[in-house]
């Protein structure tokens, strides 16, 4: 990470979305590491734009200008492989086809190694969010709220720079919403990313406390 | 009520044919056939396959062709879709891919033939500048004995029908999402794809596999273009023996069907254990979280096998068009010396009644798949379930059956006419239309059927105005599909159509 304060965090510079004639989005602003800034809009307002645009699968029919820092480091020269931004979406995208450790497993960085030591590592990040001895549960058998909770765990043990969340809460039901909410803006504030929350919610943008872009 | 009778009839019209077939090879393979004299059980067409020189080549060769065709042609695919699905060049490839699959194999086998044989296409254009051939180089190309020709045409031929099937599945995997999910979590593109979506593909393309796992262990037409002949691969050399003007060999051409049999079968199971084998080896891989595994290198990989698949194919047809009306063509010049269509003139009187023949019996066929298929699919319930028998004839080596067939035909003395030609078609031509048509009969959103329920439409009204309308694309690809199948049947046509030419 760089030194130079003013620099660290996100930082969008003007950043322009288009779609032919149609202008999307006009944007400039930084989140600073910890914070969480709220996008929000009604559909079509260029939310999901954003998303794709900043994790790099901006469907290239768009014209897009600006630039975007990451800890002062150009974000948009990366390939979306590189940009170690770590993404959640409305669905929990959990892999039907592998347990919940092999979810955990697939995202931890291979530098950790020994599979002894990876296993220990993701049967610990398991038991802090109180999954413990959850690892070689089948995805299918958890509750809504177990699934919320691994998809974070695997977006956060991939050690990611950045969050970027799609309405990661809008299909969980109203008990579990407000408690995945809280865990998940927790744990970007403590680990000081900066993360940026696409949503149409405005009581998503409340409870996330930081800014608020309204498109 | 009436619906329910079409699984029933589906199930007849295959397993029917190929229960017989089998039993048609079986008998005679231990010395049954009253016909021919064989009236009492023994092991001798056994002990006589034994004793027939190069058996175990033939086997090998049977294993090796198919089992290394079905590797390249699905390691093409896969990693050609794993390493550009989504880019320009991708649906550019889907375009030129497509078409290749109503080419019939032999014709593709010719094709491949005229390009690669030494006095070919390719030899042609680099000599004599880079070789010093100033006339065609004595190299045994085709029909090269260890059968890598072979190999490499049955592996062209299939990487359309692969491509085609691995496309349709794919949306069921949800490869976008996925893809970018393990793309945010830093993976490439093709190490993602083999671990994160194609675990969730290959169960559904896993058919199609296997069906072309016993097509290339068995196939007689590709072997008999491009594959040794001394021996020939099993397939080949079962043809021969039940060629055999001495009618006794009949015996151990029965008994060399069932030999087949059981090859293919072994050529499943190994391929089945493989499958396990990877599928662990995946699951490694995927816990050691190595993001990259050389994923430029198996792109281009991917992206060179299938375009040599869809050049070799598409250029050995466009050969075999030339050919067909060059002039004289001296080695090794590129072009011939003159177009002549004299050749055109004088074959196409000869080649229109085949060719009629060849079309009636493929929209008989065809037609009456199509209407068994649907009535099976609309007897499934909404879930469209389809017997598993469907698939039996995909997975049963066609020269196993067929031969037995032909010899029942022959000893009950029934005339093999046109209905019977078109009865056999439709053995191979259902299953196809079925893949085709399955996936994308239940794909179909449930929602629009119960609005129009709704409405207070009948079932019938539904069924004809909702749901048939809707699936207009996919049923005209699957016709389309059926067709080809049709037109391109080799053994099917020469082995249950000659039963009745005979006579």
């Amino acid at each position: 990470m760089t030194a130079e304060s003013g620099q660290d965090g996100l930082v969008l510079e003007d950043v322009r979305i288009a779609l032919g004639e149609r202008r999307l989005l006009d944007l400039a602003c930084r989140v600073a590491p910890g914070e969480i800034l709220s996008v929000t809009g009604p559909s079509g307002s260029g939310k999901s734009s954003l998303f794709a645009f900043l994790a790099g699968f901006l469907d290239p029919a768009f014209t897009v200008a600006g630039r975007v820092r990451l800890d002062g480091e150009d974000l948009l020269a990366l390939p979306a492989a590189q940009r170690r931004v770590g993404l959640m979406f409305q669905d929990d995208l959990l892999f039907p086809h592998m347990s919940v450790g092999g979810n955990l497993l697939f995202a931890l960085p291979a530098s950790l190694r020994g599979r002894a030591a990876r296993r220990a590592r993701v049967e610990a990040v398991l038991a802090e969010a109180g999954l413990g001895g959850y690892a070689d549960r089948d995805p299918a058998t958890l509750s809504g709220g177990q699934r919320a909770r691994v998809a974070l765990l695997r977006t956060l043990i991939a050690e990611p720079r950045a969050l970027l969340l799609d309405e990661p809460f809008s299909k969980l039901d109203r008990a579990l919403r407000g408690q995945i909410r809280s865990l998940v803006f927790d744990r970007a504030r403590r680990l000081g990313l900066p993360t940026l929350l696409v949503t149409h919610d405005e009581e998503d943008a409340a409870a996330a406390g930081g800014p608020v872009v309204r498109l | 009520m009436g619906l329910r009778l079409f699984p029933v009839a589906v199930v007849l019209v295959l397993a029917g044919p190929v229960a017989a077939g089998l039993l048609g090879a079986l008998l005679p393979a231990f010395g049954w056939l009253p016909a021919l004299g064989g009236d009492a059980l023994s092991l001798r067409p056994w002990q006589d396959l034994m004793a027939t020189p190069g058996l175990g080549t033939a086997v090998l060769l049977a294993l090796g062709t198919g089992l290394g065709s079905t590797v390249l042609a699905l390691g093409a695919v896969l990693l050609f879709v794993a390493g550009f699905s989504g880019t320009r060049l991708f649906r550019r490839m889907g375009l030129a891919i497509s078409p290749l699959l109503s080419l019939p194999h032999a014709a593709a086998a010719i094709g491949l033939a005229f390009l690669l044989s030494p006095s070919g296409w390719l030899f042609r254009l680099i000599s004599p500048w880079a070789t010093g051939f100033d006339r065609p180089p004595d190299l045994l190309i085709v029909h090269d004995p260890l059968g890598l020709m072979l190999m490499l045409g049955l592996a062209a031929k299939e990487v359309p029908f692969l491509w085609l099937m691995t496309l349709a599945a794919l949306p069921q995997a949800d490869p976008a999402r996925a893809g970018r999910l393990a793309a945010s979590l830093g993976y490439g593109r093709v190490t993602g794809f083999l671990l994160a979506v194609l675990p969730r593909l290959y169960p559904q393309i896993r058919l199609p596999v296997y069906a072309v796992v016993a097509f290339a262990t068995s196939n007689v037409d590709v072997a008999l273009v491009l594959g040794p002949t001394t021996p020939p691969p099993l397939g080949v050399m079962v043809l021969r023996l039940a060629a055999d003007p001495d009618l006794a060999a009949r015996f151990s051409a029965s008994a060399a069907a069932v030999l087949q049999l059981g090859v293919t079968g072994l050529a499943l199971g190994l391929w089945i254990g493989a499958e396990r084998v990877a599928a662990a080896l995946g699951r490694r891989l995927a816990g050691t979280g190595r993001r990259d595994h050389g994923d430029r290198l198996l792109a281009g990989l991917g992206a060179v096998m299938l375009l040599s698949a869809v050049a070799a194919v598409g250029l050995g047809l466009a050969g075999l068009a030339l050919w067909s009306v060059a002039g004289p063509w001296r080695f090794p010049a590129v072009w011939p010396d003159r177009i002549d269509l004299g050749r055109w003139a004088s074959a196409l009187p000869m080649l229109v009644p085949p060719l009629v023949e060849t079309a009636v019996i493929a929209v008989l066929s065809v037609a009456m798949a199509l209407v068994l298929v649907v009535g099976t699919l609309r007897a499934g319930g909404a879930a469209g379930k389809v017997p598993a028998l469907v698939y039996l004839p995909l997975l049963v080596p066609q020269v196993s059956f067929l031969f037995g067939l032909q010899i029942l035909l022959l000893a009950s003395g029934a005339g093999a006419g046109l209905g019977v030609v078109v009865a056999a078609h439709l053995v191979f031509v259902l299953p196809y239309v079925a893949l085709s048509l399955a996936d994308p009969w239940r794909a179909l959103d449930p929602r629009f059927e119960r609005v129009a329920a709704a409405l207070g439409a009948s079932p019938a009204r539904i069924f004809w105005r909702i749901r048939l309308p809707m699936l207009a694309r996919p049923l005209a690809t699957a016709a389309a599909v059926g067709f080809a199948v049709s037109v391109g049947l080799y053994l099917p046509t020469v082995l249950i159509g000659a039963a009745g030419w005979r006579r």
